[in-house]
Formats: structure tokens, C-alpha cells, sequence
């Protein structure tokens, strides 16, 4: 693949192969040197249009670990507002000889315009794109539910059977779109949970189960429970009335993890609201997987940098 | 000077000959005698010229995409003979100065009769009234109202509007949009914007606005046009205001004919449009309703855009399309060759009912003896695969691009001035470059 902006339309062989080149690169991070060559004399900008200091902080990462070179362009708000566009500020970036644009944008789609316009030749990898798609995220929690049910013997398989449940504000949420098609492909089910004002409409075509309220997804029994950050200002918007109401119907509560089987994971892509979506000493105990995913999301940016240098080879 | 047009199919109707003196049509028949111009159109289906209920011509304020003269020049291209210049300019046709402006530079351009549509609302703010009266009685003579691109959103306003144009004998054009429902709305809101992330803009907040407008019509009596309307519960809406006895008349646009939301796909905004594409099922009601005339007239809603304000993301891009060029063979493929309606149906939703809406002199008894000579001459057995060379006008956002399009605008007579000859626009004297 030239460009990484989607899981959507990513076959079972690719995800899995994406999945054990992250189990290569986390190996790789374990060693004493914790760098491979392969990017080196490359160049790897990182074109933030919306802030995210740990999403830039791990793509940084993977790309030095690499042996590439990086650059970083931040800037707040549109583009548009900004006075410069999109495109002339890759573009500007791609003549200081970028080989990958690692994007992040408020606009959905922003990304898959970059990759299309034929404004540069260089690798478009998504960083997050508006409500649209967080692909890396996908992969790395894949990798992580992946690693933590299977262990030693994760390699090379899939999540066939395995029991997720989505919640929280699934219609602003690319990490759920990500997981929502990465999951389904890897033969997980997937059951997406949110009020309806947070759940998008017209999603019947989706490979998902819909429910509307945590007790009910969490009844049939589940693998891994994965809390999404509410945005507090969604109240104002009248997407649910208070913090206390979302906590009681949606939150990952000690009473409901209780009620759950021991080994069931718990995941946050982060950062965290504790005490709203998650309470903090869930995020804090054993089943949670939220330093893992923090970890495995280094290495998975390293898989997809070094998968997509392959295709200049092939 | 003296014009003969041969054997011409009358509205899809027998051919005959049409001779134009002076402006107008003097015989139509088959013994019409010789004239100093003589084309053999055979083959050819005589349409009277065209009328546009909707278009933006962009200036005064937005001439880097569009001018009077060039947007002009894209109607004849289009077969169009009237155009009604939309009041979202910059500054905003809210005053009787403005809409004179835009009257004086469509005389100097001479391609079309450029009607200005005036604002409802001071600036379109949707807070007060613009200058109703003052535009009504300007040499424009406005008769069309409209805060096109915004919604007149408040129900009180609304209201006051409906009857104060109606003291003056004019018409509301309602852009039905609530604004509540559509903030930040991108695109139709479905399967295709769950996928992709973007903003809905729901159905409802279309008909919710035309529900209301349809029953204050009714109960100020006045008369109402809804624009661009583009969803199945539209058409449902209308059809029952109709039935009783509500005088609101409905436009369709032909993109809204065509095309559909999953054409979002790949974010390329040359398919962002207010009101946004809808579904096939919604496609296929609006169809219909412009069959059975529910809905009365096709408008283009032209709206240029340079390429900076598409060349960017999604969201970033403004909203609009260019469509007089394409009009006709659109609706050739969408509704004609359908077999939904037929080429005298299209004199009546391209030209007649339009100008009897924007109350334009001349069209209420097309090509006949006696009316002016406002005529267009289609090929309708031309095929054209379409793309931005067709088009005459100062943008290239058409969403037509790579279409095998049916029909041909082969010659376009503005009150018997030949504006389009083979298929080429005249170069016109311009009275305003003189």
C-alpha cells in the first residue's frame, strides 16, 4: 500500500501481516538497541493541524526508530483560517523533501484528499482526520487485544470470535470507526453501545450489534470493553444532559466491572476522563490495557512506516 | 434584419418555420417567406428560451468566480434567454442600488434579461427586513425575494416577510433550511455520512422549514417558492399543500435529478452542494414530482466557485456547483429520455412556469405570433461526453465531469439576437466595453 488512511477495505491478510510486523517492531523495542536502518536518509514530517501531543510524540517516535529523519509542523485550527492551505503547506513540506506526511486534521477526510489530489508523491499516512478515522489507533488496539488474549502464540492469527464492546460517542468518534472495520475484518464481534443521540443514523450496513445502554452489552458477556473520551462540551449540545446521568447509564463503573467476568480487558485510547467514562481505579488495575496501548502504539506506527517504505521497493 | 428558422420541431411537435423581425416572432407556419438569415434546423426541437428562477452570478463582490457578463455568456451557452441573479453578493442586493447594478450590467451584457432577485434581510442576517419596497419599485422592478444561501429561519420574520412582499406583489423564494438542524452540516445525513464522518444535514431540517412556510402561506395568503427542494418528504409536503389549495410553487435542481450522496465517497467537493445530495430514493421522488407537477419548475442553483474554494478538504469547501451549461441535457436525460415528461414539459419547467414565477414579460405564450423572440434550438440527439471545456462561465465546478450527456444547445435567440450559433456563443458588442 502507498498510503495508510483507512482500515476500512483492508483485507484480513494485510491486517494480520500489519499485526505481526507490529509484533516484530515491539520486539525490536525490547532489544538494547531499539533502532532498525530502515528509514534512514528518509524523511518523515509531521503535519499536525490539530493538537495532540501524544499522537505526534509516538508517530516522532516509531519514525526515529526508524533511523529517520522528522520534521513537525503544528499549527492550530484550519487551515483556511490560518491563511495557508493544505495544500500549500505539504506541498511547501514535500520540497523540504518529506517522503511520508504523517496528517493530523479537524476536517474528516482530510487525509484521503491529501492522498488523491496528486498535490505530492509523498507517503500519506493518517493521523486522524475530523469524526472520520484514526487507522493506527485501530492497529494498535488490535495488537493490544491481540497480544493480551493470545500471548505467545498471537502470531499470525486473527480475533475470530472475540467479544467487543464500543462505548461512548460513537458519532464523533474516528477510533471507533477504525476499530468498527479493523475489528469486523479480524472476525471480532463488535457491538457498539451509545445513547441514541451519540450513535449515527443509517448504520444497519455496519458489521456491528447496536445497543443502546452498557448493562445490556455487557450482559451477553464480553472480551474487552473499550471506553471512548466524552467530550464534556457535548452537554452543551444537548447530547446528554449531565456527567452524572452519562457515568450512570454509560461510564466503565467499578459496579459493572465487578458484575463482569475477571479477565474481561478494558481499554481507553486515551486521554482519559476518570471518574466519567472510566473510573480511574479500572484504568489502574490489571485488566486494563491502557499503557499497553500507549506502548504497542509506537511499534504499530513503526509497521505501517515500514510497510508502506515496502511498496517503494516493490 | 430578418431571421427564418427551418423546419424547426416545435416543442417536440411538427417542424415548422419561424420567422423573427425586429425581435419578435412574426409567422410560424410553413409559406413564411425568405429573410436576410436563413437556418436550416431541422431535426432540431425549438424550446422558448429558457428561464432561470436561480442563479448566482456572483457579482458585484465575487467576480473572481463569476460576472454578470460571464455568467451571462454560461446562459446563452445553456439555451438560457432569463436569468434571476441571486441576492448573496457581496455587497448583498438588500437596496434598491444594488439590484439596479445588477439590472444595468445584464442590459450592458446583452445575452440574457438579468432579473435581481432581492434579500428578504438586511445583509441576509435574518433580523430585518431589507429594503422590500424600495427594490419592488427600482428600475429592476424586483418581483423575487429571496435570503438564498441562508434560510429565513424565524418563524415571526417569516411570516412578516410573506405579507409584506405580498403588499408589493412579489414572491418569497424560501432556501428551506433550519438552521438548528444543520450546524456545520456537511452532507446529506445517512449510511454515506456515518462512514465518512462528515456532519449530517438531515432531511428534516428541509422539510420541517417547507411545512411551516407551506401553512403561513396559507394563513397570510400570500404566495411562497421553495428552492432547490431535494428530499421524497418534500415532495410529499408540497403535493399536500397543494391539494389544499396553498399558493406555493417548488423548484428541483437538475443535479438533485441525478445525482446522489455516495458520490461523497472521496470527499471531493465538487460534489458539496446545499441543500446536499440526497438519496436515489429521494432522486427518484423528485423525479416524479416534477412529473406530475407538484413540483413546477427546474432552477439550476449556478453557483461558481473558483477553484481555490474547491481545491482544498471537505469541509474547507464551499458549497455549489455550476449548472447553466448542463441544465437542459440534464434534464433531457433524467426526465425526457425517461420518458417522464415531454419536450412541451420542458417549455413549461424551463421557461414558462419560471417566468410566470419571476413575473418576466414574454413568455406566456411561447413561440407564437406576436411574442418575443426568446428561442432555443436543442439537438437532442447529440451526445456529449461532458467536462469543463463545455462551459462558458468564469468557474469549472461542474459534477458532470466524464457524463455521456444527451442533447445540444445549438443555437440560442435572445429577443431575435443570436447569442449562440452552432453551438458557439456571439461575440456581442458590449455596450459596457463601448
Amino acid at each position: 500500500m502507498k498510503h495508510f488512511i483507512s482500515t476500512r477495505g483492508i483485507d484480513s491478510a494485510t491486517a494480520i501481516r500489519l499485526l505481526d510486523t507490529t509484533a516484530d517492531m515491539a520486539d525490536v523495542r525490547q532489544r538494547d538497541v531499539k533502532k532498525l536502518p530502515t528509514l534512514r536518509g528518509k524523511t518523515v514530517a509531521n503535519v499536525f493541524f490539530e493538537d495532540s501531543t501524544r499522537t505526534r510524540l509516538s508517530f516522532e517516535a516509531a519514525a526515529l526508530a526508524l533511523s529517520a529523519d522528522v520534521s513537525t509542523f503544528t499549527s492550530k485550527g484550519s487551515s483556511v483560517s490560518k491563511g495557508e492551505s493544505l495544500k500549500d503547506t505539504v506541498q511547501t513540506l514535500e520540497s523540504m523533501g518529506a517522503d511520508f506526511i504523517v496528517l493530523r486534521h479537524c476536517d474528516s477526510g482530510a487525509a484521503a484528499t491529501l492522498a488523491q489530489s496528486g498535490w505530492i508523491n509523498a507517503h500519506v499516512i493518517n493521523a486522524g482526520d475530523g469524526t472520520h478515522e484514526h487507522p493506527t489507533q485501530a492497529l494498535l488496539d488490535a495488537y493490544t487485544l491481540r497480544s493480551r488474549l493470545f500471548g505467545d502464540s498471537a502470531r499470525g492469527r486473527n480475533l475470530a470470535g472475540v467479544r467487543i464492546v464500543i462505548v461512548g460517542d460513537i458519532l464523533h468518534s474516528r477510533v471507533a470507526r477504525s476499530n468498527v472495520w479493523l475489528l469486523a475484518t479480524l472476525g471480532a464481534h463488535v457491538t457498539l453501545v451509545a445513547p441514541r443521540t451519540l450513535m449515527p443514523r443509517d448504520i444497519a450496513a455496519w458489521p456491528v450489534a447496536i445497543v443502546h445502554t452498557l448493562d445490556e452489552a455487557l450482559d451477553e458477556g464480553v472480551d474487552a470493553v473499550m471506553t471512548l473520551r466524552i467530550q464534556k462540551e457535548r452537554m452543551n449540545d444537548a447530547f446528554f444532559p449531565d456527567a452524572a446521568e452519562y457515568t450512570r447509564f454509560w461510564g466503565m463503573t467499578t459496579a459493572r466491572f465487578d458484575a463482569v467476568r475477571a479477565n474481561t480487558l478494558v481499554m481507553h485510547p486515551g486521554p482519559m476522563n476518570r471518574g466519567l467514562e472510566i473510573a480511574g481505579s479500572i484504568a489502574d488495575s490489571a485488566n486494563s490495557t491502557v499503557r499497553d496501548q500507549v506502548s504497542h502504539g509506537v511499534a504499530a506506527r513503526m509497521a505501517v512506516l515500514y510497510t508502506l517504505l515496502g511498496e517503494d521497493a516493490s | 434584419m430578418s431571421t427564418i428558422i427551418r423546419k424547426a420541431s416545435i416543442m417536440g411537435g411538427d417542424p415548422a418555420d419561424i420567422r423573427i423581425e425586429d425581435g419578435q416572432i412574426v409567422a410560424v407556419g410553413v409559406n413564411v417567406g425568405g429573410a436576410d438569415v436563413e437556418i436550416d434546423a431541422s431535426g432540431l426541437i425549438a424550446l422558448p428560451g429558457l428561464v432561470d428562477l436561480h442563479t448566482h452570478l456572483r457579482e458585484p463582490g465575487g467576480e473572481s468566480s463569476e460576472t454578470i457578463l460571464s455568467g451571462s455568456r454560461a446562459a446563452a451557452a445553456g439555451g438560457f434567454t432569463a436569468v434571476h441573479a441571486m441576492a448573496n453578493t457581496s455587497p448583498v442586493a438588500d437596496n434598491a442600488n444594488v439590484v439596479d447594478y445588477v439590472y444595468r450590467k445584464g442590459l450592458e451584457a446583452g445575452y440574457v434579461e438579468v432579473r435581481p432577485v432581492g434579500a428578504v434581510t438586511h445583509n441576509l442576517a435574518g433580523e430585518s427586513l431589507a429594503d422590500i419596497g424600495a427594490m419592488a419599485r427600482s428600475t429592476a422592478a424586483v418581483t423575487v425575494f429571496s435570503d438564498d444561501g441562508k434560510c429565513v429561519g424565524d418563524s415571526l420574520l417569516m411570516r412578516r416577510a410573506l405579507e409584506y412582499v405580498a403588499t408589493f406583489g412579489g414572491v418569497i423564494a424560501q432556501h428551506a433550511q433550519d438552521p438548528r438542524l444543520t450546524i456545520d452540516a456537511q452532507m446529506n445525513e445517512g449510511a454515506m455520512s456515518a462512514e465518512l464522518g462528515l456532519a449530517g444535514w438531515p432531511r428534516v431540517a428541509e422539510e420541517a422549514i417547507i411545512a411551516r412556510d407551506v401553512l403561513l402561506a396559507e394563513y397570510t395568503g400570500a404566495r411562497l417558492h421553495v428552492c432547490h427542494l431535494s428530499t421524497a418528504g418534500s415532495v410529499e409536503v408540497i403535493r399536500w399543500a397543494k391539494q389544499r389549495g396553498i399558493q406555493v410553487t417548488a423548484e428541483a435542481t437538475p443535479h438533485h435529478l441525478l445525482l446522489t450522496d455516495d458520490l461523497a465517497q472521496n470527499y471531493n467537493p465538487l460534489f458539496k452542494v446545499n441543500p446536499p445530495l440526497r438519496t436515489r430514493d429521494d432522486v427518484e421522488a423528485v423525479r416524479r414530482g416534477v412529473a406530475d407537477g407538484t413540483i413546477d419548475i427546474v432552477a439550476t442553483d449556478h453557483a461558481p466557485h473558483g477553484s481555490a474554494t474547491k481545491d482544498c478538504t471537505w469541509s474547507d469547501a464551499s458549497f455549489g456547483m455550476v449548472g447553466l451549461e448542463s441544465a437542459l441535457s440534464i434534464v433531457q436525460h433524467a426526465l425526457v429520455d425517461t420518458g417522464l415528461i415531454g419536450w412541451a414539459d420542458v417549455a413549461r419547467i424551463m421557461s414558462t412556469t419560471p417566468a410566470r414565477i419571476g413575473s418576466v414579460d414574454g413568455y406566456d405564450a411561447p413561440l407564437t405570433v406576436g411574442s418575443l423572440a426568446n428561442i432555443t434550438l436543442v439537438d437532442p440527439s447529440a451526445t456529449t461526453v461532458w467536462g469543463a471545456d463545455k462551459l462558458a462561465g468564469r468557474s469549472t465546478n461542474t459534477p458532470f465531469t466524464g457524463l455521456t450527456l444527451p442533447g445540444r444547445v445549438v443555437h440560442t435567440f435572445f429577443r431575435g439576437t443570436h447569442t449562440v450559433r452552432d453551438g458557439s456563443i456571439v461575440e456581442l458588442s458590449q455596450a459596457g466595453n463601448a
